[in-house]
């Protein structure tokens, strides 16, 4: 059952990304998602980027169809909610790296805050095109994480791959978890990381989804299916998954290149 | 231990429980998931000629515990890429059953002829799809049409042919007896009922096609009524499907007149477990009264309401 909500506060966050937040007052945890339907247009599954009592959040990339329409979304607008779904991220260990690519950090800001919060050492990792396009790396530095920053251009922070800069800070210091969310082939790249370095990794992925329930079978990945197993994988299980990093299916089931 | 195992148009199941199509049916290892948790058989999403990516979401709306509304558009990748899931399945071991929808017979007998060519063991002809312009019920709510698709079908086919029937037409028993003189060996009914939800604040359908089709508890009453109906009518076995969610569930159908059952709606945030589940509620169910197999109540609850033979059209 959706819940019509008002968005209450809309907040341009790079030039291509913009989030939503609204009144709603079912427990969320970070990690989990719900079904945004935008009247007339979609619903899209969109992780949280902010799980706080009472105000929710999600963070909008412009891609298909429905984001590109919801970036044109006002304050005010009614728009449908159901969930959360999903599974969480663990939030028990203690020395974290965080690795979000694009608005792949989206999903990871809220179980940063809530780690540091609850006495974690966070170090985030956030890789962007360029400086202006940085998500959440001013927000979760204020939440008391360590933040380092790669970009494609070198505008800011370490030029190149987020993944490099990853790579460092696993060879540098001990951690107890690798959380990650981003582009499939850096998702790829930061479960082989973890693992050659030994640490345990959850990755946040993202499938073309319809029911959310478990039901039709759009989101399938290998025998899983994103919206009750995940979106949260341990990379081990990622990285046994032919699919992952390489194919997606399409709204018609056709497995189709990433 | 009860036995549950029953016969299905000469198909021997393990167990009365088997995966509605539409449900897990788009992957192979899906497929093989409902299989390996107790499935005795099961059926494929509903494959068509050409990829069709279905209807824009909303495609689902959660009305509660007791039902669900869905119009997915009958999403598939086409026959041709989707033959690959289905070896998958077969491979694995599974029992698979080949769904298919056509707009005309003649489609409805190319594709039997292709699905019949992946290997499955039957075809499930889909006449009873609510919500999908030009086919599904469109096509399966005049015992003439009915006719000359089973007809069509089972010309071109060895293997046994079973007609999903609609419960939005007037008299589904009648699609039954149809189906069954074309040459279907099984029946399976029902498919979901025409449903309707509107969202009061926004004013408008919550399902982006508007009009879809309601499954889960609520509509088990209307299942069991098709299910009693059709036993009254034909000779072929009959797979009942609409709102199962306990052993009890299945008993009341397999009591309608049903030898094998569909599961759907249950597989909802339950997963495909619920199949274990069910298998175990129906054992102790048929321990419970002294029933060593499931097979002797088929139809059990007839007695005495039996139609004098007089009456048969």
């Amino acid at each position: 059952m959706h819940r019509i909500v008002e968005i209450e506060d809309r907040v341009l966050e790079t030039p291509s990304t913009v989030t939503w937040r609204f009144p709603y007052s079912v427990p969320c945890a970070p990690g989990q998602f719900v079904m945004v339907w935008i009247p007339g247009d979609d619903e899209i599954p969109m992780s949280l980027s902010y799980t706080d009592e009472p105000s929710k959040g999600v963070t909008i990339k412009a891609m298909g169809s429905a984001s590109r329409h919801a970036q044109s979304i006002s304050t005010g607008s009614s728009i449908g909610i159901r969930g959360p779904y999903g599974n969480r991220f663990d939030l028990a260990p203690r020395r974290i790296l965080a690795v979000g690519g694009g608005s792949g950090t989206a999903v990871l800001a809220p179980a940063a805050e809530l780690a540091v919060r609850s006495g974690a050492r966070v170090t985030c990792a956030l890789g962007a095109t360029t400086e202006t396009e940085l998500l959440f790396a001013t927000r979760l530095a204020a939440s008391g994480a360590r933040v380092e920053v790669a970009t494609d251009d070198g505008s800011a922070g370490t030029r190149g791959f987020v993944t490099v800069v990853a790579d460092r800070l696993l060879r540098e210091q001990p951690f107890d978890a690798v959380w990650t969310c981003g582009p499939e082939v850096m998702m790829r790249k930061v479960a082989e990381s973890a693992r050659s370095h030994g640490t345990v990794g959850y990755g946040s992925v993202e499938r073309h989804m319809k029911c959310a329930i478990g039901m039709c079978d759009a989101c399938a990945l290998g025998p899983y299916h994103v919206c009750v197993d995940g979106p949260v994988f341990r990379t081990e299980i990622l990285l046994s998954l032919e699919e992952f990093g390489r194919t997606k299916r399409d709204p018609s089931g056709r497995r189709v290149p990433l | 231990m009860s036995d549950l195992s029953v016969e299905l148009a000469g198909i021997r199941l393990r167990n009365p429980l088997i995966l509605a199509s539409g449900i897990w049916g788009e992957s192979g290892q899906s497929l093989v998931g409902a299989w390996d948790a107790g499935a005795a058989g099961v059926i494929t999403k509903s494959i068509g000629s050409r990829p069709r990516p279905g209807y824009p979401n909303p495609t689902v709306e959660e009305l509660g515990s007791w039902g669900m509304l869905n119009a997915m558009g009958l999403p598939n990748p086409g026959i041709r890429e989707y033959s690959r899931e289905i070896a998958f399945a077969r491979e694995h071991g599974a029992l698979v059953i080949g769904s298919i929808f056509g707009g005309t017979a003649e489609e409805f007998a190319r594709l039997a002829r292709e699905m019949a060519a992946t290997g499955v063991r039957a075809l499930e002809l889909n006449l009873s799809c609510p919500h999908a312009e030009g086919f599904g019920t469109e096509i399966g709510s005049d015992p003439r049409d009915v006719d000359e698709v089973v007809r069509a079908v089972v010309r071109e086919v060895k293997i046994p042919v079973i007609a999903k029937i609609t419960p939005n037409a007037a008299d589904p028993a009648a699609l039954a007896a149809a189906a069954e003189n074309a040459g279907a060996r099984a029946i399976s009914a029902i498919n979901t009922v025409r449903a309707l939800s509107i969202d009061p604040t926004l004013m408008r359908p919550v399902l982006a096609h508007g009009i879809g089709g309601l499954s889960g508890p609520a509509i088990k009453s209307v299942g069991l009524a098709a299910v009693w109906q059709i036993r009254q009518r034909v000779r072929v076995p009959i797979v009942g499907v609409g709102g199962i969610s306990s052993g009890a569930d299945v008993l009341e159908y397999v009591l309608a007149g049903a030898c094998a059952v569909e599961i759907g709606t249950a597989v909802a945030h339950e997963g495909v477990r619920v199949f274990g589940r069910l298998a175990q509620e129906l054992d102790q169910l048929l321990s419970k009264k002294g029933v060593s197999s499931l097979r002797e109540l088929v139809g059990g609850a007839h007695r005495g309401f039996e139609i004098p033979a007089a009456d048969f059209p």
